[in-house]
């Protein structure tokens, strides 16, 4: 008893020391961001310091946006709420994209992976078409499927697709054997082999590249957005870059990155949900 | 005269080399293996002789090039299923709690979930691993894994088991607390056991009956032995008994020269 309550004792100094760690790395991060932003102001704003490099006291502020103007154009972005249906659209396409482009991933990357004929015959394809730089195909998907959203995302489709194809051949491919006999001779079908042992390795696999397909769908969105659309932060950031203006342009840019962020939050408080069962590279329990 | 559990009759298996082709590789050559009903038989061999290979055709996992199969004196053809395999690598589920695991085979069958759960916390229970059940894989230690796969195996109540050096991969003590839970396990209903390894003392310490293999390729039984030492045994204490001690003599010596002869074929190699 005494033994585990020193324990404890201890290990608590230890996470106390680690949330302090913590507290100052934050800090840091927080400091850092701060002189970014001074900086950008410092060398935008008009008269501040002598001019170095433009005549023009002013033409630094064209070209290069000034902090103050971009967090105000925001600011008014959310409290005036214009920007939510942009955002939302621009969500509703990453995340089909992403969906639809992972199930396809997935059902083609088993398929092929336990079908070598299949495989073997797709297998230039695959290759080929991954290969292509598919960018050039976001015009091409705006003349077929318009300006709406499902030009997009079609587009982030094509981007996500391969990405999971890859990982769940891969994953299927590399299903220990061991495993797989011993589910056989537990008395495994077909169908269960597949369902208990060949889905659950691909999935894991598929999770492991979550941050990386879902990170294109969102790309594929806004691409898509900025080539051709009414709608979406792609479409708001074109609009501004049309009239030269910088400031919404940072703004918009500062935004895709605050969301995509987000973003990848959920995506790895659902990886460590999801995948409890997988042993972490440097595992040492803390007591 | 019932016919045994298990026969391998005659069988012979030929792979083609994958590297040099129409080069063929014969890993076991007309071997004739029988396991009793209730029988502890054990086939010792030189690493590398062929030995997971009958295993594997006992199993059925892998057809024989020729010879045959039978299973209480049919046929078999496909899988065994009345056999139970313990893997010598890892061979659960990583992504299945130990629970789960051990719950698979039930899973399979189409057993009800709230039953399934039942009869496996009982054989969690029974390999002593209650209060492990949501364990993962990667969070027990290798005797606990092969403690799980063992109730894994145990829960379909398989008439055979097949063994592939399952203790292998234990340090010294935990495998011999294995080897005696192993044993107590055995004794409750007496299934037919072939284990298959490379290790003699284990092999006279938990066997009936004990198949010495040559060196491969071509592997064949070259003797057979009766162990004629008193049940319930003691793992432990049993090597120190001058009859253990003696057969262990016995059949060293006549193992010794496919020890040596496939030790020469690895080095070449």
């Amino acid at each position: 008893m005494q033994e585990a309550a020193k324990i404890d004792g201890e290990s608590g100094a230890r996470r106390t020391n680690l949330r302090a760690a913590r507290g100052r790395l934050a800090l840091y991060h927080v400091l850092l961001l701060g002189g970014v932003f001074l900086f950008w102001y410092a060398m935008t704003e008009p008269g501040l310091i002598p001019p170095f490099y433009f005549d023009d006291p002013t033409r630094a502020k064209f070209f290069f946006g000034q902090p103050l103007e971009v967090l105000k154009r925001i600011w008014i972005w959310f409290s005036g709420g214009t920007i939510y249906l942009h955002l939302g659209v621009t969500l509703i396409e990453t995340l089909l994209a992403f969906a639809i482009g992972t199930m396809l991933g997935l059902v083609l990357g088993l398929w092929l992976a336990l079908s070598p004929t299949a495989s073997t015959l797709a297998d230039p394809y695959i290759k080929a078409m991954n290969a292509m730089p598919r960018v050039i195909l976001a015009p091409i998907f705006a003349v077929w499927f318009g300006l709406g959203i499902t030009s997009k995302v079609v587009f982030g489709i094509t981007l996500v697709f391969f990405i999971v194809f890859f990982n769940v051949y891969q994953g299927v491919k590399e299903v220990s054997p061991v495993v797989l006999a011993n589910a056989r001779m537990l008395g495994a079908s077909g169908r269960q082999l597949l369902r208990y042992v060949y889905l659950p390795s691909a999935t894991s696999w598929v999770f492991s590249s979550l941050h990386t397909s879902i990170g294109l769908a969102f790309v594929g969105a806004v691409v898509g957005e900025y080539l051709g659309s009414a709608r979406g932060v792609g479409y708001l950031i074109h609009q501004a870059e049309g009239v030269f203006d910088i400031d919404t342009v940072f703004a918009g840019i500062l935004v895709l990155t605050m969301f995509a962020l987000v973003l990848d939050f959920v995506v790895t408080q659902i990886e460590n949900r999801l995948l409890v069962w997988r042993p972490r590279a440097a595992e040492t329990e803390a007591l | 005269m019932t016919s045994p559990a298990l026969l391998l009759e005659q069988v012979t298996c030929t792979f083609a080399s994958r590297e040099r082709e129409g080069e063929r590789y014969t890993a076991v050559k007309d071997t004739t293996i029988a396991v009793g009903a209730g029988e502890f038989v054990s086939v010792v061999g030189p690493t590398g002789c062929g030995k997971s290979t009958l295993l594997n055709v006992a199993a059925g996992l892998l057809s024989p090039s020729s010879g045959g199969v039978r299973v209480l004196g049919e046929a078999l053809s496909g899988i065994n299923r009345r056999a139970g395999y313990m893997f010598q690598a890892e061979s659960l589920m990583p992504w299945r709690s130990a629970l789960d695991n051990v719950l698979a085979g039930l899973e399979f069958a189409g057993v009800d979930r709230g039953e399934a759960e039942k009869r496996a916390r009982e054989w969690l229970d029974r390999v002593g691993l209650t209060g492990f059940e949501k364990r993962y894989p990667h969070e027990l230690s290798g005797g606990m894994r092969k403690r799980v796969a063992l109730a894994q195996i145990l829960i379909l109540d398989p008439r055979l088991l097949l063994m592939d050096e399952p203790f292998s991969a234990l340090d010294v003590q935990t495998r011999q607390l294995m080897e005696n839970e192993l044993l107590e396990l055995w004794s409750a209903d007496r299934k037919s056991v072939l284990f298959i390894t490379h290790d003699l003392e284990e092999a006279i310490a938990l066997s009936d009956r004990v198949i010495v293999l040559s060196a491969g390729p071509a592997t064949h039984p070259i003797g057979e032995y009766a162990i004629d030492l008193p049940r319930p045994r003691d793992v432990n204490e049993i090597r120190l008994t001058p009859r253990f001690v003696e057969l262990h003599r016995e059949m060293w010596h006549k193992m010794k020269n496919e020890v040596l002869k496939g030790y020469a074929r690895s080095r070449k190699n």
